[in-house]
C-alpha cells in the first residue's frame, strides 16, 4: 500500500468548485483521497504555509518533436520540462516525422509516454501528411488516444476541408484546434509587419493573416455546428472575432500564451531569432488585448506553444531561422504576473491552466475533487527567481526570457501521486515524516 | 545609417573628401592600409559594391580577397557564422559583408571579432551607398540641411532608399518618397520619410530627385502589373523634372532599367551625378576602411 501524501496549511485552489480557502490536501494510491481525523503512520507531511495548492497544470499546445527530432525534444526531456513548470499534462501537436495522422504514430507516442514526467495527450493531424488535402482516420486517432486533430504549424488552406474536418471529428468526439493563418498574406514574412519590420528590412505579416482565418474557423463552427478551438492567439483583431462570436452563441474557444501577453515586437530587434515565432509577436496594443481577451473570458487558456529548436535552427540569419520558442519553463511564472497585476484573480488563473484545458479537451483533471487523480502542482507565488540558460531542462534552449528575473514558480508536481519536480523540500519547505 | 549620429556623417564626408584626390593622382595608390588583409565576403550578386571596395582597399594599399557565394561555403551547406569563424582564424582585419538576409552582418558581429562593415543587407541598409550619395549631394549643394530629396520606386524592397532617408533626414533634409502603394512599407513616417500622394507631389521644388531600381527579378510577389504602366506612371523623365528645381540633381543607386524608372535623357542629361555617385563610392569606401582601422595608418 502507497503512503499518504498529506499537503498542508497551504492554500487550496480549485477552480472546478470554485473554492479557494486554507485548507489540506491528501493524497493516496494516486487518487485524492478525504482528509482524515488522524495522520496515519509513514505519511508524507508537508507544510505549505504561504503556497498554493492547485489541480496540476495542464498545456493543451506543446511541440515534443519526437518522433523524428529528437535532437530538439524528446518525450522524456520534454515531459521533464513540462513538471518543472507545473504541468502534469501536456497535448503534443501532430507536426513530427512522420506526421500523427494516424493510429500507429499515436500509439507510438503513447508507448513513448508512459514513463513520461506528465501525462501525454497526443494530437492528431486533421489532414494525411497535414498536406490539406485528405482528412487522416479520426475514428482510428480517437481509438488510439488523440483528443484533437490540428493541422498545427500551417493553417488548413481548403475551406471545404476544414469544414468536412469539422464535421467527421465532431462525429467521433474530437475537438479541431486551428492554426490560423492566411498564407498568401504571410507568406516569406518573418516578424509583425509594423514600424519594426520596415525599421530592420525584415518582410512582415499584418495581423489581418490571422483576423481573416479566425473569421473563417468561426464561419465555418457556425455552419458546421460544430466546437472549434483557435490555438495561439496573437491579435486584438482575432480577439474581438472570437469575442464577437462566442457572444452569439458559436462553440467556439480560443488560447492565447505567456509571449502574446508579455512581449511585443519590439523583442525582436536586433535580430533576436529567440523571438521569432509563428503568429509573430505583435503591438503593444495586442498585448494588452491578450490580457484583457484573458479578463473577460474571450481566451479560454492559456498555453505555451513550447517549440524546442536547436543552435543549429537559430544562430542563424534572422530570415531563415526556425519559427518558435520554448515556454513550458517560464509559463506560470509569467502568467502569475497577470495576478500581480490584478488582471486575473488566482482562481481564474488555475482555471485558464488547468480545468478550461480539461474541459476543453475532455480528458481528466483540473479539479482537486476526492476520486480524482492526485495530479497536484503546489506554487509559491512569491519565490523570485533568475531563470538562467543553465537551468533550463528542456533540450531546447530557444527563450527570450532566459536571465529574466521572474516571480512565482512550481515547486512541487504530483502526477498520479508520483513527485515529478520538487523545489521544496531541498529550499524552504518544511517535511516531518511521521 | 542607424547607428551614425549627425557627427560621425559629417566626420566620414569630411575623411573621404580627403581622400578623393588620390583616385585622381596617376599613382593611385598609398601605403595607408599596408599589410592590413580585407576580406569581401559577398553572398549575393555584386558588380559595383564589390568592385569599389576593392579598389577602395588596393589604392590604401591593403590586400584583398573576395568571397562569393558561389565559391563559399553556402553551397557546402555551411552556416553563416561557421564560414565567418573560419575565415576569422585566418585574422582578416575587415570583413565586408553583402547578404540577402537582413541583419546578416549584426548576426556577425555578435559572433567573431574582425570589424565587419555593411555592403547591403536584404531589405535593411546599404550604408556606403546613403554615405556617397551624401558625399555626391553635398558637393554640389554645399550642405544637406533644408533640401528637398524626392526618392521615387520601391521603397519596400530598397536598402538604398532605408538607409538614403535615414541619411538625409539625420542632416536635415525634407526626405519625400513616391510610388505605388505596393511599394510603400508600413510607418515610413518613423524613419523620417515624408509619404506623397504621387510622383508629382514628391519632385515638386524638389533639389534632388532619386529614382530606384524596379527590381525585375521579383517574381514571387508581383508589386505592379507591368513595366509599361510602371513607366507611364511613376518613371522619372524631363516632363516630370519640369516641377523639380532647375538645378536639380538626378540620381540613382544603379543599375539603371533605361526607359524604365528614369528615361536614358534624364539619366545621361546635364543634370545627372550617376557617375559621380559612383566615383565617390570610391573615397566614401576608402574613409570607411581608414576610420574602421581606428584611423592610423602608415604614413
Amino acid at each position: 500500500m502507497e503512503s499518504l501524501i498529506i499537503l498542508q496549511n497551504g492554500r487550496l485552489l480549485d477552480p472546478s468548485t470554485g473554492r479557494d480557502s486554507s485548507a489540506d490536501l491528501w493524497l493516496k494510491g494516486g487518487v485524492i483521497v478525504p482528509v482524515g481525523n488522524s495522520v496515519p503512520e509513514n505519511s508524507r507531511v508537508l507544510d505549505l504555509q504561504g503556497k498554493w495548492i492547485v489541480p496540476g497544470l495542464i498545456d493543451m499546445h506543446v511541440h515534443l518533436r519526437e518522433p523524428g527530432e529528437e535532437y530538439k525534444e524528446t518525450i522524456a526531456t520534454g515531459t521533464k520540462a513540462a513538471a518543472a513548470g507545473g504541468f502534469t499534462a501536456v497535448v503534443c501537436m501532430p507536426n513530427t516525422t512522420p506526421v500523427n495522422d494516424n493510429a500507429s504514430v499515436t500509439r507510438f507516442i503513447l508507448e513513448q509516454a508512459r514513463n513520461a514526467s506528465a501525462r501525454v495527450y497526443p494530437a492528431g493531424a486533421i489532414s494525411k501528411g497535414s498536406d490539406g488535402e485528405r482528412l487522416a482516420e479520426y475514428g482510428e486517432l480517437k481509438e488510439a488516444g488523440a483528443v484533437a486533430v490540428t493541422d498545427d504549424g500551417l493553417p488548413v488552406f481548403d475551406s471545404q476541408l476544414m469544414r468536412r474536418a469539422m464535421e467527421y471529428a465532431g462525429s467521433h468526439g474530437l475537438l479541431v484546434i486551428s492554426h490560423s493563418e492566411e498564407m498568401s498574406l504571410s507568406r516569406n514574412g518573418s516578424m509583425n509587419e509594423g514600424i519594426v519590420s520596415t525599421r530592420l528590412g525584415l518582410r512582415g505579416i499584418p495581423a489581418a493573416a490571422e483576423a481573416i482565418m479566425v473569421y473563417r474557423e468561426i464561419a465555418l463552427a457556425e455552419l458546421t455546428g460544430q466546437r472549434t478551438h483557435i490555438a495561439h492567439v496573437s491579435t486584438a483583431a482575432a480577439a474581438d472575432l472570437i469575442r464577437q462570436a462566442k457572444a452569439r452563441g458559436v462553440r467556439v474557444s480560443a488560447e492565447t500564451t505567456p509571449h502574446y501577453f508579455t512581449l511585443t515586437e519590439e523583442a525582436v530587434a536586433e535580430y533576436d531569432t529567440h523571438a521569432k515565432m509563428n503568429p509573430p509577436l505583435r503591438t503593444e496594443t495586442d498585448r494588452h488585448a491578450m490580457r484583457e481577451g484573458l479578463r473577460d473570458g474571450t481566451f479560454d487558456a492559456i498555453t505555451t506553444d513550447h517549440a524546442p529548436h536547436s543552435v543549429l535552427e537559430k544562430e542563424v540569419e534572422f530570415d531563415r531561422a526556425a519559427n518558435g520558442i520554448t515556454g513550458l519553463e517560464t509559463s506560470l511564472s509569467l502568467s502569475l504576473q497577470l495576478v500581480r497585476d490584478g488582471v486575473l484573480d488566482p482562481l481564474r488563473l488555475i482555471e485558464v491552466m488547468s480545468t478550461a484545458p480539461a474541459r476543453i479537451l475532455q480528458i481528466p483533471g483540473g479539479s482537486l475533487a476526492e476520486g480524482e487523480a492526485a495530479d497536484v502542482t503546489v506554487i509559491d507565488p512569491e519565490r523570485e527567481y533568475v531563470f538562467t540558460g543553465n537551468s533550463i531542462v528542456s533540450k531546447g534552449k530557444n527563450s527570450p526570457f532566459i536571465d529574466w528575473k521572474l516571480q512565482g514558480k512550481a515547486v512541487l508536481t504530483i502526477m498520479g501521486g508520483r513527485v515529478t519536480h520538487d523545489e521544496l523540500t531541498s529550499e524552504n519547505g518544511r517535511e516531518d515524516r511521521h | 545609417m542607424e547607428q551614425f549620429s549627425p557627427a560621425d556623417i559629417f566626420y566620414i564626408l569630411d575623411t573621404a573628401n580627403s581622400f578623393k584626390e588620390i583616385s585622381s593622382r596617376s599613382i593611385k595608390k598609398v601605403p595607408t592600409l599596408r599589410g592590413k588583409t580585407i576580406v569581401n565576403f559577398f553572398f549575393e550578386p555584386s558588380t559595383r559594391t564589390r568592385l569599389s571596395f576593392e579598389i577602395a582597399a588596393k589604392r590604401m594599399s591593403a590586400d584583398t580577397f573576395n568571397i562569393s557565394a558561389s565559391t563559399s561555403s553556402a553551397q557546402k551547406g555551411e552556416t553563416l557564422i561557421d564560414t565567418a569563424r573560419n575565415l576569422q582564424a585566418m585574422n582578416p582585419d575587415i570583413i565586408i559583408i553583402r547578404h540577402s538576409s537582413s541583419g546578416a552582418p549584426a548576426l556577425l558581429t555578435r559572433h567573431i571579432q574582425s570589424a565587419i562593415i555593411n555592403a547591403g543587407d536584404g531589405t535593411h541598409e546599404h550604408p556606403s551607398q546613403a554615405l556617397l550619395d551624401l558625399m555626391t549631394v553635398r558637393e554640389r549643394k554645399g550642405e544637406i540641411d533644408g533640401l528637398k530629396i524626392a526618392i521615387v520606386g520601391d521603397i519596400a524592397h530598397s536598402r538604398v532608399a532605408h538607409s538614403d532617408i535615414l541619411a538625409f533626414s539625420k542632416l536635415g533634409a525634407e526626405v519625400r518618397v513616391a510610388g505605388p502603394a505596393t511599394f510603400m512599407p508600413p510607418h515610413l513616417e518613423m524613419l523620417g520619410a515624408k509619404v506623397c500622394d504621387s510622383v508629382r507631389d514628391a519632385v515638386t521644388d524638389a533639389d534632388v530627385v532619386m529614382a530606384l531600381r524596379i527590381q525585375q527579378e521579383r517574381q514571387d510577389d508581383p508589386l505592379i502589373p507591368t513595366l509599361r504602366e510602371y513607366s507611364r506612371f511613376y518613371g522619372i523623365n524631363s516632363e516630370l523634372l519640369q516641377y523639380a528645381r532647375p538645378d536639380a540633381l538626378i540620381m540613382h543607386p544603379g543599375p539603371v532599367n533605361r526607359g524604365v524608372e528614369m528615361n536614358p535623357d534624364v539619366a545621361d542629361g546635364e543634370r545627372s551625378v550617376i557617375l559621380e555617385q559612383v566615383t565617390n563610392g570610391v573615397a566614401v569606401r576608402m574613409a570607411l576602411l581608414y576610420l574602421v582601422m581606428g584611423g592610423e595608418g602608415n604614413s
